[in-house]
């Protein structure tokens, strides 16, 4: 291809070839880190969080006054909501998954470790695995024998009693690999503060509550803990029951006893959408910049492509008239973008490893991973082509009588 | 001269429609992403008090013990209760109030209004003065009422409204898990942005809590405590012990008037550190800090990053439409070659020249900013509908409003520039031969 008379011409409209390129760079650099948050956004949407979310329901209650006999109390609601048609279990819990309030502990591997090897969330209650639909894939979930009240380990936590504090946990699998990497976690022991509980069981996920730092997401370990809190998971046998269920369960539970606030009522799969609203949010907003930006510059490239043919009518004309067809003339346009495009890729490319670089050392975001580049720079050649082909074939069009003109 | 450098402008703008609107539409899009995420920026970066921030500070200790200690690293957040009772006590600084925040059933009287639950404050008196709180009805409770637990309540203007229709309840009784407390004050409007005195609730820039009740009277009185309880060595957490665990789960606020005093302050945290420390209490080295009011909430990264983000973003994005706006403009003056050697050679100067092509990206530059300000305040109208707790404070004010004028103007002038510049450099003699 003729692509040096076209370089010849371009070193004669340099500042105009310059800001194209300019520009091109800017709007590779820009959405190519823009696609990648997008894409980090969509895969922290759609995290997995281990339960079964379109069969849970999750209800929170309050007293108005001093609670009384609060466990007597909590039996009597557990045995009220399973016998609502439809409701397959029930649990008193002390937080849910994105719930967003939780209750977190250091945790070591050994109890004379200064440092404390990560941070974990503690779920509690009896029967919560089963009824969160959590899947076990090692060891045992917790039993009876395993459980003590919330109350009495308070109090043995707070007069240093070892003895009434629980010996038991499941954990997850993400914890249990970081704590004993590439080994069974089954048995082993782990610590918080000075107290040592065995790994009976793992589980394949379970999310925190409220995630602050997505490496740690899935820390979550289970204690046999009896807690009484007017918090309550049930879960359905049929999705389509829930909003049923969850009507008829609070109306249940106000029944039972007047005298206390509703707080929550949710289907758990509206929790999840609620806590990652912000990021759909920022997601839906990078996605329309990215498009405004692709507008811009295709609009750009158009507005320039017209006015370097109109500039160029007579050379045309005098092309055209010593013999250059109409595919030529194309063809020098279209060439010409492309060059354009490939050297504003390439210092995009550049800008946008930079750009990513900024980024991991202000927002902790991870490496622009390599595929990013070659889908940046093939968009981009596709709508400097795209762009460039009205003003091309307007250029194709002119008929070579033009040479013979003067103005 | 101008009035006629402006209807050149005009001629020249109107004899090519699509690209004058591409370019008027390219600096609004720009101009327009800009305002929204900056003035989204300024509301959420702003004083919350401003004039009073400068003398107001928050003190940190380190009580923990040795587990976890790592040099240099930053004290807890929060303050643990004998910890904030020792600090307020000594009555070193000018005010000081020790808070936490808490959530409180509300029994209403009236038969009409079913309970609910409200965040609530729980704080010494001098939370009222020293913050500047503003008060619609009655008085903020004294510091005798804080030593007697007196059962007194103060609530915010929202909530008279919603239980006394808005009427002075002074000396009227509010029933609160049990208890029965006498409203002595009625807050006027008031939204600290950021809401800076607990940076634990999840809501930084929320409505403040709407029941105010002293520190003494909730623990007697055993209401609930919301926000994080951090604790270390076998520290249980639960509200029962919270007096006697390793917990921090109180903010701790003082108003220091000088920078002598401030210093002075500094010295007596470290001193505070020394003692406790030979008393057996604490197990570091002392570990203090005392960060001002802004200083805090930078300490804090308030200010979310991807409201930083979406600046930087559209700042990315005016960035791209100022270069394609250039290049335009270059085009367009360089085309117009033959016309301006003319005009040249009848004598105007480069001067002149370069001031009528000026004038003409001016036009674009403010026709491109007054549609870039439609804009803003359509996409500040969509960031109010965004499900985040500040959506509600992003309204543009009249100094964000200038602001945008100008720079949509002084941008514009500034992507003219170079095209004016270039189109001036055309040697006339050279254009009028061509012809």
């Amino acid at each position: 291809m003729e692509i040096l008379p076209i370089l010849s011409t371009l070193r004669r409209h340099k500042t105009t070839a310059f800001l194209v390129i300019l520009e091109i760079a800017l709007t590779c650099a820009i959405v190519c880190n823009a696609v990648f948050i997008i894409n980090q956004r969509i895969e922290r949407i759609h995290m997995p969080s281990g339960v079964d979310e379109q069969h849970l329901l999750h209800i929170a209650l309050a007293n108005i006054g001093a609670g009384k006999d609060e466990k007597a109390r909590g039996e009597e609601d557990l045995a009220a909501l399973r016998q609502i048609p439809g409701v397959v279990s029930v649990a008193s819990v002390s937080q849910v998954p994105f719930g967003n309030s939780s209750s977190n502990a250091s945790i070591k591997i050994d109890p004379k470790q200064r440092i404390a090897t990560t941070n974990a969330t503690n779920y509690f209650g009896v029967n919560i695995t089963q009824t969160l639909g959590t899947q076990l894939i090692a060891g045992r979930e917790l039993t009876a024998d395993d459980y003590m009240d919330m109350d009495d380990v308070l109090s043995a936590v707070a007069r240093h009693d070892p003895k009434a504090i629980p010996k038991t946990v499941v954990i997850t699998q993400a914890l249990a690999q970081r704590m004993w990497p590439g080994q069974s976690a089954v048995g082993k022991e782990l610590f918080m503060s000075d107290y040592g509980f065995t790994v009976v069981g793992v589980v394949k996920d379970l999310v925190r509550p409220s995630i602050w730092d997505d490496s740690i997401a899935g820390y979550s370990m289970v204690l046999p803990m009896r807690v009484s809190n007017g918090e309550y998971v049930v879960r359905v046998d049929d999705p389509k029951n829930r909003e049923r269920v969850l009507k008829a369960a609070v109306a249940k539970l106000k029944e039972i006893n007047p005298h206390r606030v509703v707080l929550k009522q949710h289907l758990l799969s509206n929790m999840r959408e609620d806590f990652f609203r912000n990021d759909r949010a920022m997601a839906g907003l990078l996605v329309g910049v990215c498009i405004a930006l692709l507008v811009v510059t295709a609009l750009g490239i158009v507005g320039l492509g017209s006015f370097w043919v109109a500039q160029r009518r007579r050379q045309i004309g005098v092309r055209r008239a010593l013999g250059a067809t109409r595919t030529n003339i194309l063809h020098y346009f279209q060439t010409e973008n492309f060059l354009l495009a490939t050297i504003g890729i390439a210092v995009g490319m550049v800008l946008a490893y930079g750009i990513n670089l900024l980024l991991m050392v202000h927002y902790e975001l991870p490496r622009l991973p390599g595929i990013y580049f070659p889908v940046g720079a093939l968009s981009l050649w596709i709508i400097g082509q795209l762009a460039v082909l009205g003003p091309a074939m307007r250029a194709a069009a002119v008929p070579p009588v033009v040479a013979t003109r003067s103005v | 001269m101008f009035g006629y450098y402006l209807d050149l402008a005009l001629r020249s703008l109107r004899r090519n429609k699509m690209l004058t609107a591409l370019m008027v539409l390219a600096i609004a899009l720009g101009i327009g992403a800009s305002m929204t995420t900056l003035t989204v920026l300024h509301v959420l970066s702003g004083d919350p008090l401003p004039g009073t921030s400068t003398t107001l500070f928050y003190p940190q200790v380190d009580p923990r013990d040795m587990d976890g200690y790592e040099e240099g690293k930053r004290p807890p957040e929060q303050v643990s209760w004998p910890d904030g009772q020792n600090l307020l006590q000594a009555k070193r600084a000018d005010r000081q109030a020790l808070m936490t925040g808490g959530s409180v059933a509300v029994q209403p009287a009236q038969a009409n209004i079913d309970p609910f639950f409200s965040d609530a404050r729980y704080t010494t008196s001098d939370f009222f003065p020293m913050f500047k709180v503003p008060f619609l009805y009655g008085r903020p409770w004294s510091a005798q009422e804080d030593e007697a637990k007196a059962r007194v309540v103060v609530i915010t203007r929202t909530l008279n409204e919603k239980l006394f229709a808005g009427k002075n309840s002074v000396g009227q009784t509010l029933r609160i898990k049990d208890a029965a407390l006498q409203v002595i004050g009625v807050l006027d409007d008031w939204r600290p942005t950021p809401r800076f005195y607990d940076l634990n609730t999840g809501s930084n820039y929320g409505t403040t809590e709407d029941v105010f009740v002293p520190l003494s009277t909730s623990r007697d009185a055993h209401f609930a405590h919301d926000g994080s309880t951090d604790c270390w060595g076998s520290g249980g957490g639960d509200d029962e012990h919270a007096e006697t665990a390793p917990c921090v789960w109180l903010q701790y606020w003082v108003q220091l008037d000088s920078p002598a005093k401030v210093a002075a302050y500094r010295e007596y945290l470290v001193h505070y550190s020394q003692e406790q420390k030979a008393l057996g209490r604490f197990q570091r080295p002392p570990n203090v800090d005392l960060p001002n009011l802004m200083e805090w909430m930078d300490i804090n990264k308030v200010v979310p990053g991807d409201v930083r983000l979406q600046t930087w973003l559209a700042l990315g994005f005016l960035l791209v439409c100022l270069v394609n706006t250039v290049g335009l403009m270059l085009a367009k003056f360089l085309r117009r070659a033959g016309e301006l050697g003319v005009r040249r050679a009848l004598g105007a100067s480069k001067r002149e020249v370069f001031m009528q092509l000026l004038v003409e990206s001016g036009v674009i530059g403010l026709a491109g900013g007054s549609f870039g300000l439609l804009l803003a305040f359509v996409g500040l109208w969509l960031v109010r509908k965004q499900p985040s707790s500040y959506a509600a404070l992003a309204h543009m004010s009249v100094g964000m409003l200038m602001f945008t004028f100008l720079l949509a103007v002084g941008t514009t002038l500034l992507a003219g520039l170079l095209p004016a510049w270039r189109a001036c450099q055309i040697t006339p003699a050279l254009q009028l031969k061509s012809q």
